[in-house]
């Protein structure tokens, strides 16, 4: 994909979601958190573009889906700088920025090994809270904290 | 009111803590207060704990109640293999509260949400075990009269000490002031600091515990544990200098107590044992009380 193309790319689809200034480790993540894997769409992915702001980006273009707030919302954790816009006709008709939720459900791993959630199959559930600069999550069950980098995305 | 749990100390707001200190002392008066007649309570101990286990069941036949459950899981449906979840459904049905133990953490938590009746937990691996928190507090309060402006010194291990941790929640409604004696490998993490500092609580740090006990009213001694230190080196460097001995405690306060919440190991000298300010077999004995107050409590059976 030539790193120059971005905002052309972004009009290259038709109808549909761009989700733009992912962190590009964040990219595999938030396939698994908007579970793109199952998606029957044309989807294109870009990955380790070049960003001013961000040295290193990813970003997803997804056809025919318009992704909702609560959607959208879900990868601030993983991707807090994200720009995700909806497309209607070639044209951006919805730019959203995601915000962070006060709870997460189901989708996160909990990073305690002896948590009820990774023994028995209990959705995962935790309160979002501030941990210096970064987020973190507490969890409901055992109360303990997963921080950023540690959040991996249960299958 | 509805299903009310006790599965960590923060379930409790500062009105209910001080209404199970009032219930604590009301049942140390009266211990055969037959007030859970006809109630069923399951003790099921996934983990076995021969000391917490006791406590529960000896509040519970005092108090009229009957106890059916498990000391460990072997020979019960658990170790043919039935989820936990199922176990917690079928039990749920035979009894009017469950109190339990696990050694995986939030697994009281999980069962609170698929029982129909109370659940109390005694343990949650290193999670939680609110009971050992109140009967802590309830300690306090009768041996300096208020839970208010208590000056507590915490020794030994403060990372992985839950005790330490949920005691620390809990009197934070009673403005205390804490001072925290550890190695550095063991010290207060972060976390309750920063719920300290947003509190306005006052707080030290020291490495040296005789500095520390001079103006102390409660000294909460836990246990240093080998495991815990990634250098067996700087274990044996320290591990005798959080050791509380008689001697070093000339000069401090006349109402300072010293409570654990036991087994100890080794960090309290026998030659303390025999000192008025030595509390915690007395400690014990509170906890059978204030587990009384716990059940009576969450089960509406008191006025
Ligand atoms: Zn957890």
């Amino acid at each position: 994909m030539a790193q120059t193309e971005g905002r052309l790319e972004v009009r290259a689809i038709e109808n549909g979601t761009v989700i733009d200034h992912i962190p590009a480790s964040s990219l595999f993540k938030i396939i698994r958190i908007l579970g793109l894997e199952q998606e029957t769409h044309c989807i294109t992915f870009g990955t380790n573009l070049e960003s001013k702001r961000m040295g290193t980006k990813a970003i997803i273009k997804i056809n025919d889906r318009f992704c909702e707030q609560e959607e959208i919302n879900r990868i601030a954790i993983v991707a807090p700088e994200a720009s995700v816009n909806i497309i209607r006709n070639f044209k951006v008709v919805e730019k959203h920025t995601v915000t962070i939720p006060e709870t997460i459900q189901g989708f996160v791993r909990c990073a305690n090994p002896r948590c009820i959630t990774n023994h028995e199959p209990v959705e995962t559930s935790f309160r979002v809270i501030k941990a210096g600069d970064e987020i973190a999550l507490r969890c409901k069950y055992c109360e303990k904290i997963t921080h950023q980098e540690q959040i991996e995305i249960r299958k | 009111m509805g299903k009310k749990n006790l599965v960590s100390v923060t379930d409790f707001s500062c009105d209910e803590i001080l209404r199970i200190m009032e219930l604590a002392a009301q049942f140390e008066a009266d211990p055969h207060q037959q007030v859970l007649a006809g109630k069923v309570i399951a003790s099921l101990f996934f983990e076995p704990s021969t000391r917490t286990r006791l406590s529960f069941e000896s509040a519970i036949n005092h108090l009229g109640g009957r106890v059916i459950g498990f000391s460990e899981t072997a020979n019960t449906s658990v170790s043919k293999g039935e989820t936990f979840h199922d176990t917690i459904m079928v039990i749920s049905n035979y009894c009017d509260m469950i109190v339990m133990r696990h050694s995986i953490e939030g697994a009281a938590r999980y069962a609170s949400e698929i029982s129909k009746v109370p659940v109390v937990n005694a343990g949650d691996g290193a999670n939680q075990h609110p009971s050992q928190t109140l009967l802590d507090l309830y300690s306090i309060k009768k041996t300096q009269g208020t839970l208010d402006n208590i000056h507590i010194v915490m020794v030994g291990d403060l990372k992985y000490g839950r005790t330490v941790h949920s005691l620390l929640q809990a009197l934070s409604f009673f403005n205390p002031t804490f001072t925290f004696v550890a190695p550095d490998e063991l010290k207060m993490p972060d976390e309750y600091k920063l719920f300290l500092d947003e509190k306005g609580i006052r707080y030290t740090e020291t490495r040296y515990i005789e500095d520390a006990i001079r103006d102390a009213d409660i000294v909460y001694m836990t246990r240093v544990q080998r495991e815990r230190f990634s250098d067996p080196m700087e274990y044996e460097r320290v591990k005798n200098v959080y050791v509380l001995k008689n001697s070093m405690l000339e000069g401090t306060k006349p109402n300072m107590r010293i409570l654990h919440p036991l087994p100890r190991v080794g960090e309290i000298d026998t030659d303390v044992d025999s000192n008025p300010k030595a509390y915690y077999f007395q400690q014990t004995e509170n906890g059978m009380y204030t587990r009384m107050a716990i059940i009576s409590y969450l089960l509406g059976v008191v006025k």
